[in-house]
């Protein structure tokens, strides 16, 4: 059991200290919002902000975030309005879908540490994110647009 | 795809495609037979370029509809609802399909709804989602339904005001004439007490009116939920006293759980239950592999649960399958004669009389789909009905199969479809719907089954391996005089009859004995391979191999000649025709994907224009840096041409690609903007398929489980710039699917490239990310 701040608020997680972070949001907090793709820390669909850093949620255990704050998909925005799901949809980046939710919450820490990154380092930042879908072209042009406006 | 196999191990005739036997509506017959009352002035649109044809639609199980009752509903403040009745797994035919329907009825996109058709194809007729056949199959029945609301809704506001249908015109969303005007809220309740008017009274827009279609001006339906995590995939699904559970499945397929030992899995907090399931032995078509499930109340515990079974494994007839020999065993039939599938003039005399012949042999691991969203289904078994929840690429197909594990009646489950976090073929397979209903029944609660990625990977439906050989005979000018290839790989078909190790008519029919080259001589042949593990499809299916032997062998054939690979390619092609499949010694079964014949011949004129274009636009022929290259392939699947040219760069070694062209003709281009999308993805997949996609076994199971050895390219090295260039066709040019077509061509372009830059010839798959 820990107490978690959770897109702003307070919350108390049930179940033991080691339960993944990712199905302690899924399954306890109701968030699905945040996807399992791999659990190995491997494909990025997990992705969730810790503390305002991007974090993939099947590496930590709710005992880890004891005292911190997450955000999820579901609180990156009040009306999905951040500048990064405003960019997405004006890319018309997804086919499946089912790497978004992360993609764009690597891609809001990424720029929030660095407003204005070059090609080199969108590619680098964003190759964490796995797309089977193959949407990497949209994905770097709206984390592109998401920073420049262009 | 799944309702093909079926027949084709049921040995069942495909039925004819002859429910529409309409030849072309002519404009005359059209004004003569207004049946519904009101003539075509109308509405500036005639029946004109719209002649209906022939598709292998309603030869699939169940048919097409077009009653637009089934499709359509409109609210009374104007609402639009219309029914998507395929499943949506990233390609966009739940908002493509929809889409046609409300511009050729006059819907204004922002008061349209799209609901998701629940798997009942006795209502909706087929919804059988692969084959890249949503837009081929469902673009006429579309646009009908459409229509036929548009006249509903100018009868009923005719009818209302009193005045003759011919004064009445339907704009967007509304209804004019007479100096009055209706939103289609107001006219919905009488409209749609209307009659719907037969084919031939309908007048469709002319494609100058299009709104959307053919715009690629409409973002697919869940562009919202799916940016702010509101979209529900499988998992997503909670139930009130819902259990999830996690399955450890046999290592080698046969393999049953000879004995457990669950104490360590019970205690881990949360497991509730371990409960054994049977083992299924090949075929087994969608049969669960079988197992030990354990039981949780949240996912967390369920695969900790699983992860602590001690199982100990039976034997498996299956347990010596072990890639390396297996591989060597299929080079070594290839270089035997196969069976032939396909002759057409006298191979044996060409290679008898060759001036020199010239072969090499291509291989290819198995692959595992891997879509983003691994296997994961609900189900809830209550008063003997079951209700389940899932991403199925085939809901009514599973609706029979859970119905028959359980010894149901099929109108007692229910199959409702979630969207599809990539489904690439594996989710036409429902071996996890089956367990989450086999074990909601047990246990008497929804239970949902979780598949871990590792279960994922190492309990597919494998893209079958192979190794495919090519021989050609040369005459004294080097000019082609026979050919002959071999192709031997394990048969999807393995998994619902009794393995011949022979392929079947729907495999052979994908770049296989369809082989576009004006040769004289062919011999196209099937060397015996028997399946050791579950074979399934894999988006583009056998073309893979196929394009992947032939277009690098074409490329090789031109070095190998001191030509250049376009000439070469363009010269095997040969002349402007349409091939005549009985007279070139087809197989009498040759499948053209489902479709008749003559509605989508193989058309060597738009084969090779878009390997020209493609060359054109990736600046073929020009002088490249040290290092770098240029490779082409071109590629007909799905009734579709692809092709590519690929740039690569090789830095430090590894190989980049920089740059490709994709050029595509699939007819009509109903959604250009979602076309571009497929062929982008198409580019970024088939380059994983070229540098990683290796599945192997070692005595029966598969090695790989994650994506640090069954690796995706990522943002980090893909092919960065994608153009796609889409051939224009009017609608009269039958529109075909874009899903699957866009992979074949893009390995072989890369590997042609490789050797264009470095003179290294790449001939198995997956070649690794260095040369
Ligand atoms: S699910 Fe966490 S990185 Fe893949
Ligand atoms: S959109 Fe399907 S995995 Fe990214």
């Amino acid at each position: 059991m820990a107490s978690v701040t959770i897109n702003g608020e307070a919350r108390m997680l049930d179940g033991p200290d080691d339960t993944v972070l990712l199905w302690a949001l899924r399954d306890m907090a109701g968030l699905t919002g945040t996807k399992y793709g791999c659990g190995a820390g491997l494909c990025g669909a997990c992705t969730v902000h810790v503390d305002g850093k991007a974090e993939k949620s099947c590496m930590m255990t709710v005992g880890d975030v004891a005292g911190k704050a997450v955000t999820t998909i579901e609180g990156l925005s009040a009306d999905g309005d951040h500048p990064v799901q405003v960019a997405w949809r004006e890319m018309h980046v997804p086919q499946c879908g089912f790497c978004q939710t992360g993609q764009i919450m690597q891609a809001a820490s990424l720029l929030a540490e660095n407003p204005k990154p070059t090609d080199r380092e969108i590619l680098d930042g964003m190759a964490d994110n796995i797309c089977r879908c193959g949407c990497y072209e949209r994905i770097v042009s709206a984390v592109r647009l998401a920073s420049t406006g262009v | 795809m799944l309702h093909m196999m079926e027949k084709a191990f049921l040995g069942s005739p495909v039925r004819e495609a002859a429910k529409l036997a309409f030849a072309n509506v002519s404009r005359r017959r059209f004004l003569q037979g207004s049946a519904a009352g009101f003539a075509v002035a109308a509405f500036a649109t005639t029946a004109e370029g719209f002649a209906r044809y022939k598709t292998g639609g309603d030869a699939m199980s169940n048919g097409l509809r077009y009653d637009p009752h089934i499709f359509v509903s409109i609210d009374a403040d104007g609402t639009v609802t219309i029914v998507a009745h395929r499943s949506e797994m990233g390609t966009g035919s739940r908002t493509s399909l929809p889409m046609v329907l409300a511009d050729e009825m006059g819907a204004d996109w922002g008061m349209v709804k799209i609901v998701q058709a629940e798997g009942d194809e006795e209502k909706y007729g087929n919804q059988d989602t692969d084959g890249s056949r949503s837009m081929r199959h469902h673009i006429q029945s579309m646009r009908q339904m459409g229509a036929s609301v548009r006249h509903m809704l100018a009868n009923a506001a005719a009818e209302m005001w009193g005045v003759d249908a011919s004064s009445v015109s339907v704009g967007v969303h509304e209804v004019t004439g007479g100096g009055r005007k209706a939103g289609f809220g107001e006219l919905a309740e009488a409209a749609m007490k209307q009659p719907v008017p037969e084919f031939e009274a309908l007048s469709f827009r002319d494609e100058s009116e299009f709104r959307y279609i053919g715009k690629g001006n409409i973002g697919i339906t869940d562009l919202h939920d799916i940016t702010t995590g509101k979209a529900v995939y499988g998992a997503d699904v909670m139930l009130p006293g819902m259990k999830v559970a996690a399955v450890a499945r046999p290592p080698v397929v046969g393999a049953e759980a000879k004995s457990y030992d669950a104490s360590a899995a019970m205690a881990v907090p949360g497991v509730e239950h371990v409960v054994p399931l049977p083992a299924s032995i090949m075929p087994a078509k969608f049969a669960p592999l079988g197992g030990v499930a354990v039981v949780a109340s949240n996912t967390d515990a369920a695969i900790k649960g699983r992860d602590a079974l001690e199982i100990q494994w039976g034997d498996s007839p299956h347990g010596g399958y072990t890639s390396e020999s297996y591989m060597e065993e299929m080079r070594a039939t290839a270089k035997q004669p196969g069976q032939v599938f396909r002759a057409e003039g006298d191979a044996a005399a060409a290679f008898a009389g060759a001036a020199k012949t010239f072969a090499q042999e291509y291989s290819q691991a198995h692959m595992a789909h891997a879509m983003m969203e691994p296997p994961v289904a609900v189900a809830s078994v209550a008063d003997g009905k079951c209700e389940i929840w899932a991403p199925v690429q085939s809901p009514f197909g599973a609706r029979g199969d859970v119905a028959a594990a359980l010894e149901m009646e099929v109108a007692d489950v229910r199959v409702n479809v979630t969207l599809l976090g990539g489904g690439f073929g594996r989710k036409s397979k429902c071996d996890f719907v089956i367990e989450a209903a086999m074990l909601s029944k047990k246990l008497g609660m929804p239970v949902k089954v979780q598949w871990t990625r590792e279960d994922d990977i190492r309990h597919s439906f494998y893209h079958t391996a192979s190794v495919e050989r090519i021989e050609v005979a040369l005459d004294g000018d080097n000019k082609v005089t026979g050919w002959r290839h071999n192709s031997v790989a394990p048969s999807i078909l393995s998994t619902f009859a009794p393995d011949s190790g022979h392929q079947f008519f729907i495999e052979s029919g994908m770049g296989h004995v369809d082989i576009p080259f004006e040769i004289p001589n062919l011999s196209v042949e099937n060397g015996k391979a028997m399946a050791h593990t579950r074979i399934g499809w894999f988006r583009s299916v056998s073309n893979i191999p196929r394009a992947w032997a032939v277009q690098s062998f074409a490329s090789e054939l031109a070095a190998e000649l001191g030509r250049d690979d376009l000439e070469v390619m363009l010269e095997l092609i040969g002349s402007d025709r349409k091939l005549d499949p009985p007279k070139q010694g087809f197989p009498e079964n040759f499948w053209d994907y489902g479709e008749v014949y003559d509605e989508y011949p193989i058309d060597t004129m738009r084969l090779k224009n878009v390997l020209r274009l493609a060359a054109e636009k990736g600046g073929w022929g020009k002088q490249m840096p040290a290092g770098e290259g240029l490779g082409l392939a071109v590629h007909r699947s799905f009734v579709t041409y692809v092709a590519t040219c690929a740039h690569v760069k090789i830095v430090d070694g590894k190989i980049t690609v920089p740059e490709m062209h994709m050029v595509v003709d699939c007819g009509f281009a109903a959604n250009p903007e979602r076309i571009r999308s497929q062929m982008e993805g198409s580019a970024v997949q088939g380059m994983t398929i070229a540098l990683y996609s290796g599945v192997t076994f070692e005595d029966g199971a598969a090695v790989q489980s994650n994506y640090h050895d069954y690796q995706m390219v990522r943002s980090d090295n893909f092919p960065e710039k994608v153009h796609t260039h889409i051939v224009p066709h009017p609608f009269s040019v039958h529109a075909s699917g874009v899903g699957e077509p866009g992979v074949p061509p893009v390995a072989p372009a890369i590997a042609n490239a490789i050797f264009h830059a470095t003179g290294k010839r790449i001939r198995d798959l997956p070649m690794g990310d260095t040369v």
